[in-house]
């Protein structure tokens, strides 16, 4: 058994087997599509910053799947009866898969910067995010996922804390000299809170209850539903993604939100914008909004005025999830101007940021840490590059993985949360203490 | 029969069939996989997702500009054969005068001269292309015999329709017989590989373009 799997079932061919026909069969038309469209031109390897730091041809991001491909054309694709007949596609076996479980995890962010560049219009991203729900089923989701996962589906936090994370939030109200609005029966917003934040950034809580009371919105926070991160969607456990989303559509339906309000967190986005509809089987009855679309909308409604900001040059971080899947481009943009801050922007940025190296999961596998430091050099260079004073970003676990990029190579760059900053500047508004 | 008579008559009969079957197959055999809808609450109209598609279609076949650095030699070599390739097929004017007569329709062709011009420098970066798929490692690693088997018979076709027009090596009908032939294994292989992705690769890249499109990000 690998480490990366200790403490998992073991991953015997029965199990790999009936995975990767799981996967074959609930490959729809449209990923069958992507599947059979690749031209192994190789350009995606291009645009994938654990290729352009290696240059190792291993991370080219479609041959991060070529398992799958090797199942969907065995098992599912129009020719597949030839395939098996002639033995022109082999099984994949356990010991394959478990080789891949590096390239599926440790070395992908899920970031999608791929899915921008193939010339054949292949969202390789998304096959990677299918790719990931046969590695769990397989019994191969990296042990720390797989643990935060199956934690966060059965209690509601990813892990266990000194306190319910209830009693923190009320905790970080009185340490901030904000109220906290919690378990309200009804209210037009429902927020929700990285776990990130309560741990690492406090002040980003008070940050988000300070502006919402400053805009006299009707919100709350919910003990049913208060975790905005999914650890399903990162381990690839498509059922306990399910069971996450759930938990936050269910409170959000039971205090009657007409919004449900992403916090900087840019995977919980993706998994409740883009994806907790499909999962919960019909539209939801409400909207999910990020807390920067969110803000940039009260600010076109003149319903937010902002004053000046002082930042010195700035430059911002736009995180992948939100950006570049997301399409949240032009409302952090807009928050910023607001604030007088003429941004300095990186080399790459809008759609084009190369990920903080953090996300899908990545920051939280312990054994990847040698190869995203590795990664995160040329992001560190761009920041550096611009000779920004400020650095901004609106997504808490890049902001962790940029905090923990600081310690690790003695980089002098804080990466500063938008919100807070908002929080700092609004109009008419005491600076908080 | 001759070899000629043999290639153009029951040869590309059997050739044409299973290319039209075969792609049909290839096509009908993935659409009929479940497709599900899209329940999450778009951030773009229906009319700005479409529009992103078509758009996409025509943005992709050249990379954005913070990719050229690392694509763009790569990619002029790829779209260069294209362009070689379709200008021989569509322009050399007995290819009009047999696609025209299965086709019902007839337009005009270039010189020869020039049609064997584009042919030698087609067929460098032909030549080219296989250079950079085994030097390349990213390429090398990703190749199998789809890729290899596809480029030899386009490459076949190439070089036996160049040999028929400048009559080197055995007779002409000779040679334009095994031009055909070689035109004829091309349809029978095409179905099953890679050169397929002359059908996909603009509906793919519309899809792509559209669902980026409908959450408002760039495609």
């Amino acid at each position: 058994m690998s480490d990366a799997t200790a403490g998992l079932p073991e991953a015997p061919q029965a199990r790999v087997s009936g995975a990767m026909r799981g996967f074959a069969q609930e490959v729809g038309a449209l990923s069958a599509f992507r599947l059979e469209s690749c031209i192994h031109c190789g350009i995606c390897a291009d645009a994938c910053h654990f290729y352009i730091a290696t240059e190792d041809p291993q991370y080219t991001p479609i041959w991060k799947i070529e398992p799958f491909k090797q199942a969907y054309k065995r098992e599912a694709s129009p020719f597949a009866p030839l395939y098996r007949l002639f033995g022109l596609k082999r099984a994949v076996t356990a010991d394959q898969l478990e080789q891949w479980q590096h390239l599926l995890f440790d070395s992908c962010n899920m970031c999608g910067r791929c899915s921008l560049i193939c010339p054949m219009g292949i969202d390789v991203a998304a096959l990677i995010e299918q790719a990931r729900h046969a590695m769990f089923d397989a019994g191969l989701a990296p042990k720390e996922l797989y643990q935060k996962a199956a934690c966060q589906q059965a209690t509601g936090q990813p892990e266990a804390s000194r306190e319910p994370y209830r009693e923190q939030l009320k905790a970080i109200g009185t340490r901030f000299g904000v109220e906290i609005p919690l378990d309200r029966p009804e209210a037009d917003v429902m927020l929700c809170v990285p776990r990130t934040d309560i741990e690492h950034y406090p002040s980003s809580v008070a940050a988000l209850a300070r502006v919402m009371q400053h805009l006299r919105i009707s919100c709350t926070f919910r003990s049913d539903g208060l975790v905005a991160e999914n650890y399903g969607y990162f381990a690839g456990g498509k059922s306990w993604q399910r069971d996450i989303s759930l938990r936050l559509i269910d409170a959000a339906i039971a205090c009657k939100a007409k919004i449900l309000l992403v916090p900087e967190c840019g995977h919980a986005y993706t998994a409740l914008r883009w994806e907790a509809a499909d999962l919960y089987g019909k539209p939801l009855p409400f909207h999910v909004r990020h807390v920067t679309e969110f803000l940039a909308d009260e600010l076109e409604a003149g319903r937010l005025k902002l004053g000046a900001a002082v930042t010195g040059k700035t430059t911002f971080h736009d995180p992948c999830q939100l950006v570049r899947k997301g399409g949240v481009n032009d409302a952090p943009r807009a928050l910023m101007k607001a604030m007088g801050i003429e941004l300095d922007e990186l080399k790459n940025h809008g759609g084009f940021t190369f990920c903080c190296g953090g996300g899908g999961g990545v920051l939280d596998i312990e054994r990847a840490a040698p190869l995203r430091y590795r990664t995160m050099e040329n992001k560190l260079r761009e920041i550096d590059d611009t000779g920004a004073e400020t650095f901004l970003t609106s997504c808490s676990d890049c902001r962790r993985t940029f905090d923990d990029a600081q310690q690790h190579f003695n980089w002098n760059k804080t990466p500063h949360s938008l919100l807070e900053l908002v929080s700092n500047n609004l109009a008419g508004a005491e600076k908080p203490t | 029969m001759d070899l000629l008579g043999f290639a153009r008559g029951p040869a590309l009969k059997v050739a044409l069939a299973i290319f039209c079957l075969g792609v049909a197959w290839r096509i009908v055999g993935f659409a009929l996989l479940r497709l599900r809808r899209d329940l999450n609450e778009p951030r773009a109209s229906i009319l700005k997702y479409l529009s992103g598609g078509f758009v996409a279609v025509g943005s992709r076949s050249w990379p954005h500009k913070e990719f050229i650095g690392r694509t763009g030699p790569g990619e002029a070599l790829g779209y260069s054969y294209h362009i070689g390739l379709f200008a021989v097929v569509l322009l050399f004017t007995p290819h009009i005068v047999f696609l025209g007569g299965l086709l019902g329709v007839m337009w005009p062709g270039l010189p020869s001269s020039l049609i064997t011009v584009i042919s030698v420098v087609t067929v460098t970066l032909f030549l080219a292309v296989l250079f950079r798929r085994v030097t390349n490692p990213v390429m090398r690693m990703l190749s199998n015999f789809d890729d290899y088997f596809s480029w030899f018979i386009t490459a076949l076709v190439m070089a036996t329709g160049l040999a028929a027009t400048a009559h080197i090596g055995a007779r002409y009908e000779t040679l334009l017989g095994l031009h055909v032939l070689s035109v004829d294994v091309l349809l029978v292989w095409f179905p099953f590989g890679k050169l397929m992705h002359a059908f996909y690769i603009f509906p793919s890249r519309a899809i792509n373009g559209a669902l980026l499109a409908r959450k408002g990000a760039i495609s």
